[in-house]
């Protein structure tokens, strides 16, 4: 996916003035952020289990290449094959040859964000294999030639008049030659076109929310269905993971699932949570004859031991998405690529680098909340300013940024120059203000006038008057 | 490819600051896979027998999941000819061919139409059993087998399933305890299943029955 | 027994500085209130802004500087949750590689805390003398909220008010857009964030709203203000130690 972060700004004013979008982002506050309230609420051990969650993704990150390893030699133990690959490159050419030697024509996929993080259906599509997403967010901007704007929900910026448009100018060949516009009608609707791509897929192609070491096991979570049916009815199941996902065994999974879908969707457990183990067995009645795991590590193990390592506890719930207010006013597709969001804001400089990708950790308040509900600690606002100062460091921050914080911090060491540029900043606000009490509109401010007023000083700075108690005082 | 492997393996041990780990950590970790250690389990997981059934029929009925109980494994056609008699549902049933649906009295019903093998499309009713109940979410475990295609689990419109009350556990870590009593290998496909299918992505408003059943009907034995 | 009264180094900010400093008096007179000995020790600013810009050499210096002048004293308070945050959570990790420095900046860190929460936590202040007639409504600044825990004690403060009843804001917790250098690099953006505050804070019908950072309370009163609304704005320390005659933030002279 050609990324458009460095156009952000110009992304943000788009979406701010796109009102279909702005209407879709309400469902965010009302859905996801009270129902996690609710779910955590119903679980008092959730802190403590937060704590755990974290160390056992640290434990994981401190002992990768063993678990890698293990989750390896059981993938093949169980009759799996197990790919690696270092880039996005690599990752579409294994599946392609996959694809291949079966001659395959048709793909289903369960909703993975490796797949889009590596650019898979364009791929496909180009060398003359049709990808189907089957997801229904993810079906849904697939019609529409869209990329998700959301890491679980991919369709939480469209609203059903979009969706019923897309519908109808797709399923004609299906038989639905009328347009249906309520949700249930919508679902149906996609539900038997989806069946027919099932039924006729030759390879089903999912993510992976985890990998067990302990069982050579693929572990994915959703809420549809959609997943099962992608990897059971097709001769070949394709499992994308990246190397962070694996976890020693199923008692950790059992912890993680426990943090996952609370923070995610407010479900005590996703409907869907399916334990792949190799191919079809001798007598089984169904499933996948081959089973392989694509392992991509695209830049992820540069992360270890630096300042960015906790990043890869992430286990991609979108906490930190749905409490952005940031990601809550302009959705996601406004960053640019494919992981919105505070997660986004800290892995997208990773993966496609700090020149392009340069507004990112630029764009928060650090108001907090990302941290405050992520279900594995990760300091993401820590990690964010840690990207500000790489770009700091290498001249990447605006030059009148850079230039504006300069002249205050050569003032600010100084503190009886300090005083007198703060004496003279009073005055002279006062003056603009004349006697309304606030100013209008200030040259050098317009970024804050364009919007708001600004509140003129009171009088002389609390320095000046406090020295002249004192003087009164002695 | 190997060498694309070592190459990965490479870097994360450059980033953690190591080479391969040595012998007494490889050991250590060894000890930890083979008998995983538990996390803190919730407490509402951790009930007596009959506190935990109860709170696996609230927590199924709360995430969508319809529930009957019968008294015995014997009952248990009787109330699934009841159940799609009251639904008004299709009496043609594809069952799994799994020994223990098998040893049912299915043949005092006889309006109901069985047939024993995987789901193909179309089919509206399934039947099958679980291998174990998980109370903290109200969440059916199901293993693949020969005897137990995995295609009844997704493909009909109505997902009916078997649990019998005494396999029903607390948490998560008692249903892989319970598979791993089996002695058998980790089977190819373990599902959890919690309620029916359902989507939330348009607008945000549920709906049930995305691709997967839109209705999970537990039947519940001997409770 | 007896015992000399806490020394308090008065950590102003430089947005109280500069453009409200009745906020600064707010807090000295509630401090003394409650026994405390206050000093202002000459100063600029916490370093915030660079440590934020990615500037960790110049907000390092800043430190140094902050460190040297309030080490003296008992106990550093400063009237907002943002600056007192980054004195008590940030200081000590710009001093990484500096041993020595970094014991000093854990030291400072220990003693260093915010208004309302010193009053009620560490002094156990349970009431003020004070009186306001009116209905306000609260927004909890994101750095005091989530690095210092403060929610209660400045709603345990104002409910000593004499006349005060306070309305509770709908998203209170959510950030209102400031974001120090943020508001006026992503001025769209920040502004699509402060009205959705503004809107909830009309929605209470309070006729003042009280916050415990300068920095929210200019952006929040810019935007009321602008938009032709006539709810006050003011820092809760000035509605805590009654010093509410003068006119509110963005409010002309003589208007009361």
């Amino acid at each position: 996916m050609q990324a458009t972060s460095q156009a952000f700004q110009r992304n943000v004013s788009a979406a701010l003035q796109n009102p279909a979008l702005q209407k879709a982002l309400k469902n965010i506050k009302i859905g996801f952020v009270r129902k996690r309230a609710a779910a955590v609420a119903k679980l008092p051990e959730f802190e403590l289990l937060r704590d755990a969650g974290c160390e056992l993704k640290n434990h994981v990150l401190d002992h990768l290449d063993f678990y890698l390893e293990r989750f390896e030699a059981k993938v093949i133990e169980s009759g799996g094959q197990v790919h690696w690959a270092r880039d996005a490159a690599e990752a579409n050419q294994i599946v392609l040859e996959i694809c291949r030697s079966v001659n395959a024509r048709l793909v289903t996929k369960g909703k993975s964000m490796i797949s889009e993080e590596i650019g898979l259906n364009e791929f496909l599509e180009a060398h003359g294999i049709r990808p189907v997403e089957t997801d229904l967010g993810e079906y849904i901007i697939q019609l529409r030639h869209e990329h998700p704007s959301h890491i679980i929900a991919p369709a939480v910026h469209l609203n059903r008049d979009q969706i019923a448009d897309a519908f109808q100018a797709h399923h004609a060949p299906y038989g639905f030659t009328e347009r249906r516009e309520e949700p249930r009608a919508l679902l149906d609707e996609a539900r038997q076109v989806l069946r027919q791509q099932f039924l006729r897929a030759d390879v089903g192609i999912t993510g992976a929310n985890f990998c067990v070491a302990e069982t050579g096991t693929t572990v994915i979570v959703t809420n549809e269905g959609n997943g099962d049916l992608t990897q059971i009815l097709p001769r070949v199941h394709i499992a994308l993971s990246s190397i962070e996902k694996v976890v020693p065994t199923l008692e950790d999974v059992s912890l993680l699932l426990r943090l996952l879908a609370r923070s995610a969707t407010g479900q005590e457990l996703s409907v869907y949570t399916t334990f792949s183990t190799g191919p079809r067995r001798r007598d089984d009645l169904d499933g996948p004859e081959q089973f392989h795991v694509v392992l991509l590590d695209n830049s992820r193990s540069g992360m270890l031991g630096g300042e960015f390592q906790d990043m890869l506890r992430c286990i991609r719930c979108a906490a930190c998405l749905n409490h952005c207010p940031v990601y809550g006013a302009i959705g996601g597709h406004a960053y640019g690529w494919v992981y919105p969001g505070p997660m986004g804001s800290v892995l997208t400089p990773q993966l496609i680098g700090i020149e392009v990708a340069a507004q990112l950790p630029n764009a928060s308040t650090f108001c907090g909340r990302c941290e405050e509900v992520c279900p594995v600690h990760i300091p993401l606002p820590k990690m964010m300013r840690h990207w500000r100062e790489r770009e700091f460091a290498r001249h990447l921050t605006p030059a009148a940024a850079r230039f504006g914080l300069g002249l205050w911090a050569f003032v600010a060491q100084r503190p009886k120059l300090y005083r007198l540029a703060t004496n003279l900043g009073a005055w002279l606000l006062r003056r603009l203000a004349a006697s309304k009490g606030r100013i209008r509109s200030l040259p050098l401010a317009k970024g804050w006038t364009a919007w708001r007023d600004l509140p003129a000083p009171q009088g002389r700075t609390f320095q000046q008057q406090w020295a002249a108690r004192r003087e009164n005082r002695l | 490819m190997s060498e694309i492997r070592e190459q990965i393996l490479a870097t994360v041990r450059r980033g953690l600051q190591r080479g391969p780990l040595d012998e007494a950590r490889r050991a250590e970790l060894e000890v930890r896979l083979a008998h995983p250690p538990r996390h803190l389990l919730p407490a509402r997981a951790q009930g007596s027998h009959s506190e935990q059934v109860a709170l696996l029929i609230k927590m199924a009925e709360y995430a969508l999941a319809t529930v009957d109980q019968v008294a015995r494994m014997d009952d248990v056609p009787a109330a699934v000819a009841a159940f799609l008699a009251r639904e008004r549902l299709p009496t043609a049933v594809v069952m799994a061919p799994d020994a223990e649906l098998a040893a049912l009295p299915w043949e005092n019903q006889p309006l109901l139409r069985i047939e024993r093998r995987a789901a193909r499309d179309g089919d509206k009713v399934s039947v099958t059993a679980a291998f174990a109940g998980i109370a903290e979410t109200g969440t059916l475990m199901l293993r693949s087998g020969p005897d137990r295609p995995t295609t009844l689990n997704f493909l009909p419109d109505i997902h009916i399933v078997l649990l019998p009350a005494e396999r029903i556990v607390g948490s998560y870590e008692d249903g892989w305890d319970l598979l791993r009593a089996t002695g058998e290998a980790m089977p190819r496909t373990v599902n959890y299943i919690t309620g029916p299918s359902r989507s939330g992505d348009i607008e945000q408003t549920m709906q049930l029955g995305a691709h997967g059943p839109l209705r999970l009907h537990i039947v519940l034995a001997g409770a | 027994m007896t015992t000399s009264p806490p020394r308090v180094g008065l950590f102003v900010t430089c947005l109280i500085d500069l453009f409200r400093p009745t906020v600064g008096f707010a807090a000295v007179k509630l401090l003394e209130a409650a026994g405390c000995v206050v000093e202002v020790p000459p100063q600029t600013c916490c370093g915030q802004p660079a440590y934020n810009a990615g500037d960790r050499a110049t907000a390092r210096s800043l430190a140094q500087q902050v460190i040297a002048a309030f080490e003296p004293f008992n106990y550093v308070v400063a009237p907002s949750g943002s600056c007192a945050g980054m004195i008590k959570r940030h200081y000590p990790s710009l001093f990484a590689d500096d041993p020595d420095g970094r014991v000093r900046a854990e030291q400072l860190s220990a003693k260093t805390f915010e208004l309302t929460l010193f009053l009620n936590d560490v002094l156990g202040v349970e009431r003020v003398d004070a009186h306001y007639a009116g209905t306000v409504t609260y927004h909890d600044s994101c750095s005091g909220l989530r690095e210092l825990g403060i929610k209660a004690q400045p709603r345990r403060l104002l409910a000593t008010v004499a006349g005060l009843e306070l309305r509770e804001l709908e998203e209170s917790e959510v950030c209102c857009g400031f974001g120090g250098a943020f508001c006026v690099k992503y001025p769209e953006l920040s502004n699509r964030m402060v009205s959705d505050k503004a809107a909830h804070i009309l929605a209470t019908g309070a006729d003042t709203v009280l916050a415990g950072d300068l920095g929210c309370l200019l952006n929040i009163a810019g935007k009321l203000q602008r938009d032709g609304a006539t709810i006050k704005i003011r820092h809760v320390a000035e509605v805590l130690a009654g010093l509410t005659d003068i006119p509110a933030i963005g409010e002309p002279e003589g208007d009361e």
